[in-house]
């Protein structure tokens, strides 16, 4: 990064909205799922209409407390709602309720493991509870704006990170980790493309060795991993420029415009606004006892750090590698059931990270979708244990397995591709492959080790493959080497 | 017919022994409110149809021996509660197209109980005033004296039910606008305990101090329609779960050994001379019945109001934030852009008085100024919730006036804020701690009514329905009538 | 507490009131004697008091079950509605 290089510290921090998987939104009794006509899920509470009440949906306090505790943060015992005072269209009454002062969530923690094997704590400063707000469309309709509130009242929880962050790198290690983790709590659909999970990085830059921190940007609109990471390194980048130029960097919000790869202001927010909090006097405080979070901490699942450690230990993965297959609980959940059918962890992982990875990435599909189920899998890579095929072998096998649905037995017995171990068959092929290269055996014999791959692979040539690697070499080695 | 000069209760009493039917009594009642209402302006809109159909209905429950005490009694609403299908102005501009597509809880409550919809009545803009001087549909005129104002913000509620118009009208009450304006027309106002009654449906002006309330001609009038809209909504997360009491079987509680406070600090300068004289009297009677009496100094209550015109304000410009041209109400025509569409719908939407308001309560919020106003407000509510604690400790009841002067002239207070608000100054401390409270009429003050407050601990509705009601079997003023309109 | 006309101003932009210039004169007076008036709050004693933001203490904030019961009003609830086009309330457009 040549920010540091030239004695530069980046301090980021990220809020992350979250959209809460309820069914029905956080102060109204109207449906959350995504996708139905515009208007169709705006009642007269979601629509701002005088006279209409907020009334609080115990889902997502459970939501929230989750989290909370998935984070090892505490829960308040007692958090009060504010309103957020602002004029927009997609804001029906004009104000936001959120939380301010007393969040239902208060200082907690996350493990992040980068590429590099080195891990970080990150501090989360709080999360609390929130409306979103509804949606503007700008096509069609002339020099007018469209306001869909379908999604105004839907429920979020706002994540805030301690401004720990220190590259881009970890930016998106973080936001992939509460990534991970609000979908193993089951209590977002992480869906970036919907805008469940959304993401404001706070971007700002220092000399290195100061401890006072640099006036600070708000880059918003980042709905991807790959948007975050470039949107911080082109805006780490621009205040450095503007520092090292004589500027200075102006506090302001900025939106990431991914088709030109760059951050520009927000006219919207070209004021400062004054948000007026005051605690909403239509909501009581929310009181949650020892109880409801006792309840809430019985439903938790086995969490990604507690899955991964335990893979490490009990398979004897690396760090990394147990970080990659806990990444979501349902590869996790795939992984283990390979593992445990193929009674071999580390091919198991290998062929999850590898051959499935792979496959799934190129056709775009979830693991749960995989054509591939995990007993199949675990099937195909016993077959390689037990020798019936060889390990090159069974990519083709998989492939196949992959397009046409069938299990590993039924490929190998159509294809024909059970391994060759005949020690007879394999020396009658050596010994055609030695005739019919005299040349090359006179070579090798002379001194021309190097020739043994040339060897190994007509042998594999003649077998189609199929011959035993391991009893390939033991005899080719004996054979070559002499009458 | 004179079925005007009954009470909601004997109509009630009436129909259910079949001396005449909700039909004819609801005739009776759109009649007089076609000839009285152009003078008074007391109502904004007359639901003269909906009344027949209601009346009707309410008749064939009557006719199946289904009906409860207030079945075919006509009912005015403050134009504050939405009702389905009916125009639901608030009294501002700002909704003078807004039909409301639903009901509010306390409609839906008095509808259910076979009550008969006369109309919306006339009120300030917004629920913001003390004389409804503020209504974009013009002030509305006390019956005893039509050159004075009746009070407010629930004027055209208090207006209808003095002039007999309706015989039981709903109301609000945030600062006083049902005891005022109660105490201003010769009747019973009562305010519940807040979370009493649901807030669902009633527009919002300041969340933690609004309540739905009666103007009745009494005691057992506002003990029936009390009864019938207090209790839990599962919409209003700020409604009470308590159990509702049977109020009009509590009305003939003994007040024998009735331990009265009267509060010092409402007795000082600015109360009127004979108002105070007939508060005093009413008092004095009381301890003839056998209540004691004794002085309680409630130090805090004189920043009463200071303390409401910052609280109130402050909510107010949150909650009439949603009317910004988008979804309904009034919107300014051919906005240039957003911010001319918000700025125009909301300056020609409002008036002045609602527009004041709302300036007052963004300032008190604002970034610098939050904790000198909004939070010392909020802490001086405390102290002046901890002086009425204190006081329930030692007695049962408060009293004292309701208002300090009685009914003046339209036009009178209008050019000076502060001196209309300070028209509530006997009134704005029950709201602020969330107390219920009564006007009853006690007297007359330059042949104007007088009121008496009776202030009750949280959830002595009871209690203090039985006060009034001993107070009404002992005296006539409740039964007075403005001239010309018995 | 005397407010400027730029006090006035800034606080009606906040709360998107049009103020004409023949007004704005007259909101920076009443104002300023209501924010005069509810100076006397500064004086009262209250250094270890807790702020009474609702009136009902010891009350805190009911749940409701995490069903829907709201269904598709949105012809019902838009008859009202000044500007609609395809189900959409409409403002003049803003760009980001």
């Amino acid at each position: 990064m040549s920010a540091a290089a030239n004695g530069w510290e980046t301090v980021i921090g990220l809020e992350i909205h979250a959209q809460l998987a309820t069914h029905s939104k956080i102060f109204s009794a109207s449906a959350t799922a995504y996708g139905a006509p515009p208007n169709a899920q705006a009642s007269l509470v979601d629509l701002g209409y005088p006279g209409t009440l907020p009334v609080l949906n115990r889902e997502a306090v459970r939501m929230a407390v989750k989290f909370g505790l998935a984070i090892g943060a505490s829960v308040a015992p007692r958090s009060v709602f504010a309103r957020k005072n602002y004029f927009y269209p997609d804001l029906p009454k004009g104000y936001q309720i959120s939380q301010y002062e007393l969040p239902v969530v208060a200082r907690g923690e996350v493990g992040i493991l980068l590429e590099d094997g080195t891990r970080k704590t990150v501090g989360v400063t709080r999360a609390h509870l929130e409306e979103d707000a509804g949606k503007s469309l700008h096509e069609g309709l002339g020099r007018m704006s469209g306001i869909d509130l379908n999604r105004a009242g839907t429920p979020l929880l706002e994540i805030v990170s301690e401004p720990d962050l220190r590259s881009a790198r970890e930016a998106v290690a973080y936001m992939k980790k509460i990534h991970t983790l609000v979908r193993y709590l089951e209590i977002c659909d992480g869906n970036m493309q919907e805008g469940s999970f959304r993401c404001d990085a706070n971007v700002s830059v220092r000399r290195a060795g100061v401890t006072k921190l640099g006036t600070r940007c708000e880059i918003k609109n980042l709905n991807s991993f790959r948007f975050v990471e470039r949107a911080i390194n082109h805006e780490v980048q621009r205040q450095v420029d503007l520092i090292e130029g004589g500027g200075k960097v102006v506090q302001e919000t900025r939106l990431y415009d991914p088709d030109r790869d760059e951050t520009r202001p927000m006219r919207s927010k070209e004021e400062a606004n004054d948000y007026r909090y005051f605690p909403d006097p239509d909501l009581l405080p929310l009181e949650i006892d020892a109880d409801f979070v006792a309840d809430v901490r019985a439903g938790l699942p086995e969490l990604p750090d507690a899955k991964a450690t335990r893979f490490a230990r009990e398979h004897g993965l690396s760090d990394y590698d147990a970080g990659v297959l806990t990444a979501s609980r349902e590869l996790a959940a795939y992984y283990e059931a390979v593992a445990a059918g193929a009674g071999e962890p580390k091919l198991a992982a290998n062929w999850v990270m590898g051959e499935l990875s792979g496959f799934l990435n190129r056709d775009v599909l979830e693991i749960g979708a995989s054509p591939v189920g995990a007993a199949a899998l675990a099937g195909m890579l016993k077959r390689i244990v037990d020798g019936t095929i060889s390990g090159k072998l069974a990519k083709d096998v998989f492939e196949a397995m992959w397009s046409e649905g069938k299990d590993a037995d039924a490929v190998i017995a159509e294809r024909g591709l059970r391994q060759i171990t005949d020690t007879g068959a394999i020396e009658t092929a050596i010994r055609d492959v030695m005739a019919a290269n005299p040349g090359h055996l006179a070579d090798y014999r002379a001194g021309k080790d190097k020739l043994f791959g040339f060897f190994v692979g007509q042998v594999m040539k003649a077998t189609a493959g199929k011959a035993n690697p391991a009893q390939v070499n033991e005899l080719l080695r004996k054979l070559l080497a002499g009458p | 017919m004179n079925l005007h000069r009954e009470t909601a209760a004997e109509i009630g009493r009436g129909l259910a022994a079949r001396r005449y039917s909700s039909v004819e009594v609801t005739r009776h009642f759109l009649a007089r409110i076609e000839r009285a209402n152009p003078a008074l302006n007391a109502f904004v809109t007359v639901t003269a149809e909906r009344a027949l159909a209601d009346a009707k209905r309410a008749d064939a429950r009557l006719a199946r021996g289904e009906g409860g005490p207030l079945t075919g009694v006509p009912v005015a609403h403050k134009d504050i509660f939405c009702t389905t299908g009916i125009l639901t102005s608030c009294g501002s501009r700002m909704l003078a197209n807004f039909v409301a597509p639903y009901d509010a809880t306390v409609v839906e409550r008095l509808d259910a109980a076979g009550m008969v919809l006369l109309g919306k009545t006339n009120m300030d803009e917004f629920a913001m005033g003390s004389s409804n001087e503020t209504s974009f549909y013009g002030p509305v005129k006390n019956p005893w004296d039509t050159a004075c104002v009746p009070g407010g913000s629930s004027g055209g509620s208090a207006a209808a039910v003095a002039s007999r118009i309706a015989p039981v009208a709903t109301g609000t009450d945030t600062g006083g606008s049902i005891r005022q304006p109660g105490a201003l027309t010769g009747l019973t106002g009562f305010k519940p305990t807040y979370g009493r009654v649901s807030r669902y449906g009633m527009i919002a002006f300041a969340s933690s101090l609004d309540q739905a309330g009666v103007l009745a001609q009494s005691a057992e009038d506002a003990a029936l329609v009390l009864g019938a809209m207090a209790g839990h909504d599962a919409r209003d997360s700020t409604s009470v779960a308590a159990p509702v009491p049977d109020y009009a079987a509590g009305l003939g509680k003994p007040v024998k050994g009735l331990k009265i406070g009267i509060i010092r600090e409402f007795f000082g300068a600015g109360l009127e001379a004979e108002t105070g004289a007939a508060v005093r009297a009413a008092i004095e009677a009381f301890r003839g019945e056998g209540a004691t009496v004794e002085e309680l100094s409630l130090p805090n209550l004189p920043l009463s109001v200071p303390t409401y015109y910052v609280v109130a304000p402050a909510e107010c410009s949150s909650n009439l934030s949603r009317f910004d041209g988008v979804r309904f109400g009034h919107r300014c025509k051919d906005p240039r852009d957003l911010l001319d569409l918000y700025r125009r719908s909301r300056g020609e939407g409002f008036g002045a008085e609602v527009k004041r308001r709302i300036m007052t309560g963004t300032y008190v919020l604002s970034a610098g100024y939050y904790d000198a106003y909004y939070l010392k407000a909020q802490k001086v509510r405390s102290l002046i919730n901890d002086d009425f604690r204190r006081a329930f400790a030692k007695v049962d009841v408060l009293m004292g006036p309701t208002a300090p002067t009685p009914a003046f002239a339209i036009g009178a207070k209008t050019d000076d804020p502060i001196l209309m608000y300070l028209n509530d100054i006997y009134t704005i401390g029950a709201n602020l701690a969330g107390l219920p409270a009564v006007s009853v009429p006690c007297g007359l003050a330059g042949g104007l009514p007088v009121g008496l407050q009776v202030i009750g601990p949280h959830f002595a509705e009871e209690r203090l329905l039985a006060v009034a009601h001993a107070w009404q079997r002992a005296t006539d003023w409740h039964r007075r009538m403005p001239e010309g309109y018995a | 507490m005397t407010l400027t006309r730029r006090d006035v101003e800034n606080i009606a932009h906040l709360a998107r009131l049009e103020i004409t210039e023949a007004e704005l004169p007259v909101y920076v007076g009443s104002l300023s004697a209501i924010l005069a008036f509810v100076e006397q709050l500064s004086a009262a004693p209250t250094a270890d008091v807790v702020p009474m933001a609702h009136p009902l203490e010891g009350q805190n904030q009911p749940l409701r079950d995490d069903c829907v019961t709201e269904s598709d009003r949105h012809e019902a609830y838009q008859a009202n509605a000044p500007a609609v086009e395809a189900a959409l309330y409409l403002v003049p457009k803003v760009i980001e």
